[in-house]
């Protein structure tokens, strides 16, 4: 079971209170991560990245056992920790103001 | 008892205010969609308890929320804005070509007759419908190709920010983007024209009279008239008596014609208002004097109305979704400040008073009326 942490404004658009818990298939990737949550919170389609090109939006990060895989690719592996649910996969919405 | 519900969208949620037909104590309701940009919402002629609306913001982009139970509950419905085709390139502030690239979606116009029909005004502008009740939008791409690699972003960014629908000719929409100018559909949507003959822009264009590129600001109809169109240019105070072909000026002895919203008083066609500010470079009212002004002449004479507004130390902008009316016998008048009041008044403007101070700043303001 993997754990997504959302930052506040998408957990209020998507009517979850906490982290989500979410369950995918083979191959587990970043980008697999993103599809199962789109496909069971579809109000969040187009508020992570892009519609068309699924380009992550430019203020979103994404962050995981303490590391940032902003950059990595949608075919990014996940690590054992977050795949086994031990350490959440956090999408975080950029530092950006005062 | 005759109500009223007043729309309104700020910097930081939207807020609903609610009043009967005396408008002197409201009931307000929010932040709805806390934290969020709430650039409009609008309600269903055919069906007011049907709201749409327009949330945004820089991290997390659009979505659309519609209520079906008159703002009480919301869900997200669709927030997919596909531009038709290849989107081409438009002007850049630096005069080279800019990809085009959907921003935001600034007004929501729903259809006069169908509540699952709406239309919805985006940056960079384009103009998409739908209906299903917005949960799929499609684009109108025939406004784009009214020269619309000569449109450029004014200040505000490239917003088709005006959208107004012809109850006497459903064929027929006008819409008003900053910096491209008015344009019009006599075909339901398919074919475009540019109508802005008349319009001057020294200022801020090489060809002063060009066909597009002005900076329209608001524009406004009486249902009763559809012939007629009142303009708030970047400056300006414009009028045509031909459905856009050709306009006039009509700005008179307004302090200053610049400004964003026009309105149109519902019972009287030819009374409408203005709220000037001081310049594109100083964007609050002249002298710190908070003045809507009227016109009962269709333009160019104008009246300063004051009774109950701030007259000294003022210094906020109104926005140019800002202004509404409501259609109450004695014709109520409302706009929302940068500052975050909301001021109304129940006597089509002769007097003035805040029905709330401290919102956010207040980027757009709806008036729904019911029997």
């Amino acid at each position: 079971m993997i754990r997504v942490a959302l930052p506040q404004h998408l957990r209020t658009l998507a009517q979850v209170s906490k982290e989500v818990e979410l369950q995918i298939e083979e191959p587990m990737t970043l980008g697999s991560v993103l599809d199962a949550l789109e496909i069971q919170y579809p109000m969040l389609r187009g508020t992570i990245r892009d519609h068309i090109t699924k380009q992550r939006r430019p203020f979103i990060r994404f962050f995981a056992c303490g590391e940032d895989w902003s950059l990595e690719s949608p075919d990014f592996p996940l690590t054992d920790a977050v795949i086994t649910g031990r350490e959440p996969f956090r999408i975080v919405g950029a530092m950006a103001g005062g | 008892m005759n109500r009223v519900r007043l729309l309104v969208g700020t910097h930081k949620g939207a807020f609903i205010l609610t009043s009967d037909e005396k408008r002197e104590e409201w009931d307000i309701s929010g932040p709805h969609f806390a934290g969020w940009e709430i650039y409009h919402m609008n309600g269903s002629p055919a069906d007011p308890n049907r709201i749409y609306a327009s949330q945004s913001n820089g991290w997390f982009g659009q979505v659309i929320q519609r209520s079906d139970d008159s703002g009480k509950t919301w869900q997200p419905v669709g927030n997919k804005f596909a531009y038709d085709g290849v989107p081409g390139t438009h002007l850049w502030y630096d005069g080279t070509q800019h990809p085009w690239e959907f921003k935001r979606v600034w007004q929501l116009q729903p259809s006069l007759t169908d509540p699952d029909t709406v239309y919805a005004g985006v940056e960079d502008a384009a103009l998409f419908r739908s209906t299903d009740g917005g949960q799929t939008w499609n684009e109108l791409p025939g406004l784009r190709a009214a020269k619309g690699n000569l449109w450029q972003p004014g200040a505000g960014g490239m917003c088709l920010h005006t959208i107004i629908l012809d109850s006497s000719n459903p064929q027929r929409i006008f819409v008003a983007i900053s910096a491209a100018g008015a344009f019009r559909t006599d075909d339901g949507g398919k074919t475009w024209r540019p109508i802005n003959k008349g319009l001057n822009s020294g200022s801020e264009l090489p060809d002063a009279t060009a066909e597009v590129g002005h900076c329209v600001h608001n524009i406004a109809m009486h249902p009763s008239r559809p012939n007629v169109l009142f303009m708030q240019k970047h400056w300006d105070v414009m009028r045509s008596d031909d459905t856009g072909n050709s306009w006039s000026e009509v700005s008179g002895n307004l302090p200053s014609d610049f400004g964003f919203p026009i309105a149109v008083h519902t019972h009287e066609p030819n009374t409408i208002y203005v709220v000037p500010i001081k310049s594109d470079a100083e964007h609050y009212p002249p002298e710190g004097k908070l003045r809507v002004y009227r016109s009962r002449t269709g333009g160019n004479e104008w009246e300063a109305l004051t009774k109950g507004l701030p007259q000294g130390d003022c210094y906020v902008n109104i926005l140019r979704s800002a202004l509404a009316v409501d259609s109450l016998d004695s014709c109520g008048i409302y706009f929302g400040t940068t500052g975050g009041q909301v001021y109304a008044s129940a006597d089509s403007g002769d007097s003035w008073k805040p029905i709330v101070r401290d919102l956010p700043a207040v980027l757009s303001v709806e008036v729904q009326t019911f029997s």
